[in-house]
């Protein structure tokens, strides 16, 4: 039955992380952009203690979309500090054996905070994840891993800042292309892994995003995620990275309506204390051009909401769910951003003022139009997926 | 629960429909649309699948189904699919009927609900839209003044789908300033219906101008008697419906240029492997789904007696941008070919245009 409401426990859980949101994250929400690379410490620790209430609880289903949706309306940088495994945990878990998952992801239940993070995109390498040039050759029974890693978020926390761990994509047999990718687990202190430098961002600035260097790094044979062997027909280490998109991406979407629903809110509270009321059901010829704007602001959120929540779905149907996915990221990058700068436009000096979190946002909101594939690389699957057109048939 | 998923019946109706209107619609609309035509028995094969009776109680002669809005939503996306002009005629009936079902009194569902639960289709309609541009459905010229027993209607409607056939209409008319439906029996002296309307598009669809010059009916015959009707939930019933065809047509355009744009080959290769082509359908696709979406939203809001005021005018205008974007993009992706009338898409262009138009013309 179609039914768009969450069960109480659900929506418990929402409530939850939208009071998490308010008291935690909006008092500190300017601080920290202005204080990049300064750890939320308070905010680690609580929300690290708190990891077991339902305002943070994990999960692949449209509930998850709307907790996370409360947490980003709060703060999209200050979320990603959350402790955690984050994408470095959906990579285990989608492309791991059980074993590996108790193994990786055992001690992210006890022990002081920690954060898991996800090594793909290399200088040179970013939307074409295939070729990343990063190697990892195998030694008995270890692996020597080298190159360079860019744009990790949260990986200065994940292995400088805790016992966290990195997965890193490398190959394993550059001839063979996509087949030699193999995703790997590098715990954090693991000698010849170093975090370089971090990034200054123009949004999401508590978040760090760092660059890793690997040089002869050696982990553990056991520690590589999937199948070790390169068959030439087979891709199923580049298709764990897909996988791996399918859950993330949603993810990513309900961060950006968080973000763009505290634009719109933002907008609507400071009309509404003007006496201003978005008179819906008015014939577009008589409506104003505010509540014209207001209300495509809206049904856009709205579009990549429920665009959202069915990727989500049909993931916890073990529905397959790549075209949806791309469907939502893609929707929800673009109306972030049309959102959140159309409300900079509309709230003028309010808007475009520090004073207030509305630039922020537009900033912040930006990031979700750009990482786990970029707002093109996302209409790109969706046309393969809709044209039923390989890589080589859609370029 | 949040539930993407069509209930088992749903799903059985709409696979119904869907197949009338491949083997049945599909085969016809362009000779409808140049005729201006609607062959009767294409009416009675729909009518038989028992689209409105299957929600009237029992009492009233019909089959006692659930009236649903998301069911109406999604039956009414297949037969827009199949043809928009053909949806509208045959879901006309509802445009009376489910008004007076939900907010009638006992004798107006009495006397009225069984014309729509014969075997044979029978016209019955509506008319809301009236021919001037700031046309606002809150704010009605068409007035209806009470004196003694009866009220007294004067103005000007358009639009009005099958009103030289219907035997009732049920005419919205303000009444101290707030909008309000009476039923209006064929032949009622003031009543007069115009000349057929030649539109853009749905040109199969019969529809007409109509005036009243006082026009006297029985008190009786105000929608829902003393305590009147909810006339935004009727509108928020009809935003939803039309939502719902927009996407059919929207769809019907987007599979077409979709697999045109597989086909033609041009330097050497289809059209579709080009990024400027895909791309198009790629967020047709998208908005599709997104405005889907939201239709099924404001109408699981509707199911559930809800204040539906802003999701089904957020989806109505959403709706009504995304079949223009859609059905102008399958033109363009067809090229010359999309603009001469060997293809459907220029069809699918002309109706799409009128959804910012086409205002109380369908309801859930």
């Amino acid at each position: 039955m179609i039914d768009f409401e969450p069960t109480p426990e659900q929506q418990e859980g929402i409530r939850a992380a939208h009071e998490a949101a308010k008291e935690l994250f909006r008092p500190v929400s300017r601080y920290y952009d202005e204080h990049e690379h300064e750890s939320p410490k308070e905010l680690i620790d609580k929300t690290w203690s708190r990891r077991n209430d339902m305002a943070f609880s994990v999960g692949l289903d449209p509930a998850a979309a709307l907790r996370i949706e409360e947490l980003c309306w709060g703060d999209a940088g200050l979320y990603l500090c959350i402790p955690g495994p984050a994408l470095g945990g959906a990579a285990v878990f989608s492309s791991g054996t059980k074993d590996q998952v108790g193994h990786f992801l055992g001690s992210f239940n006890e022990g002081g905070p920690k954060w898991g993070a996800m090594a793909m995109t290399e200088p040179h390498a970013g939307s074409d994840t295939a070729a990343i040039t990063a190697t990892a050759v195998r030694d008995g029974d270890e692996w020597i891993i080298n190159g360079e890693k860019i744009f990790v978020t949260m990986g200065k926390r994940a292995l400088e800042d805790s016992d966290g761990f990195v997965v890193v994509w490398a190959t394993v047999d550059k001839a063979a292309g996509r087949a030699g990718m193999k995703s790997f687990v590098v715990p954090a202190g693991t000698p010849g892994m170093k975090v370089e430098k971090l990034e200054k961002k123009l949004g999401i600035r508590a978040s760090d995003t760092a660059t890793i260097i690997f040089d002869n790094c050696r982990i553990p044979f056991d520690n590589i995620l999937g199948n070790p062997e390169v068959k030439k027909t087979e891709t199923k280490g580049f298709r764990g990275a897909m996988a791996t998109f399918d859950a993330t991406r949603p993810i990513i979407a309900a961060q950006a309506i968080g973000v763009g629903r505290a634009a719109l809110d933002f907008v609507k509270e400071t009309l509404e204390d003007k006496g201003i009321k978005i008179r819906y059901g008015t014939p577009r010829q008589k409506l104003t051009a505010l509540e014209q704007d207001i209300m495509e602001m809206e049904a856009n959120y709205k579009a990549a909401k429920l665009l959202t929540l069915r990727a989500l779905w049909m993931m916890s149907q073990a529905q397959p769910n790549s075209l949806e996915s791309s469907m939502a990221k893609t929707k929800a990058g673009l109306a972030v951003t049309k959102i959140t700068q159309k409300a900079v436009e509309i709230m003028g000096p309010l808007g475009y003022s520090r004073k207030h979190l509305l630039e922020k946002w537009m900033r912040d909101g930006k990031i979700n139009d750009i990482f786990e594939g970029t707002g093109q690389i996302n209409m790109l699957v969706t046309a393969r997926r809709v044209l039923n057109y390989s890589r080589d048939q859609l370029k | 629960m949040i539930s993407f998923s069509p209930t088992e019946e749903q799903q059985m109706i709409v696979s119904m429909v869907k197949q009338f209107a491949g083997d049945e619609m599909r085969k016809i609309y362009r000779e409808c649309d140049e005729s201006g035509e609607i062959p009767d028995n294409v009416i009675d094969t729909a009518w038989k699948i028992g689209l409105i009776s299957n929600n009237i109680p029992e009492e009233y002669g019909g089959f006692g189904g659930e009236h649903s809005a998301i069911t109406g939503s999604l039956i009414a996306e297949e037969l827009a699919w199949g043809d928009l002009s053909m949806a509208i005629h045959i879901l006309c009936p509802a445009l009376f009927s489910y008004p007076i079902l939900e907010m009638g009194t006992e004798t107006q569902r009495k006397k009225y609900l069984p014309l729509v639960c014969d075997e044979k289709y029978k016209a019955v309609t509506a008319a809301l839209i009236e021919p001037h541009f700031d046309f606002d459905p809150y704010s009605l010229l068409t007035v209806a003044q009470l004196e003694s027993n009866e009220y007294v209607l004067n103005g000007d409607k358009c639009y009005v789908p099958l009103a030289a056939e219907a035997d009732y209409l049920l005419v919205y008319a303000a009444e101290n300033g707030s909008s309000q439906g009476f039923i209006v029996e064929k032949g009622t002296k003031g009543l007069e219906i115009g000349e057929r309307e030649n539109n853009m598009g749905i040109k199969a669809l019969s529809t007409y101008e109509l005036s009243l010059k006082n026009c006297r009916v029985p008190k009786e015959n105000r929608l829902g008697g003393p305590d009147g009707c909810d006339f935004n939930r009727i509108m928020n019933c009809s935003r939803v419906a039309l939502s719902a065809m927009a996407v059919g047509v929207a769809k019907a355009a987007f599979e077409y240029s979709r697999d045109y744009a597989k086909e033609r080959i041009a330097f050497g290769e289809p059209i579709a492997s080009r990024q400027a082509i895909a791309f198009m359908l790629a967020e047709m696709a998208i908005e599709i789904d997104a405005t889907r979406l939201m239709t099924w939203e404001a109408a699981w809001k509707l199911d559930r007696k809800e204040e539906a005021t802003k999701e089904a005018s957020l989806v109505k205008s959403y709706a009504d941008d995304m079949a223009i974007m859609v059905t102008d993009r399958a033109v363009q992706i067809l090229g010359g070919h999309g603009y001469v009338r060997e293809h459907p898409v220029e069809l699918w262009l002309r109706n799409g245009r009128g959804f910012f138009t086409f205002n109380g013309m369908a309801i859930v």
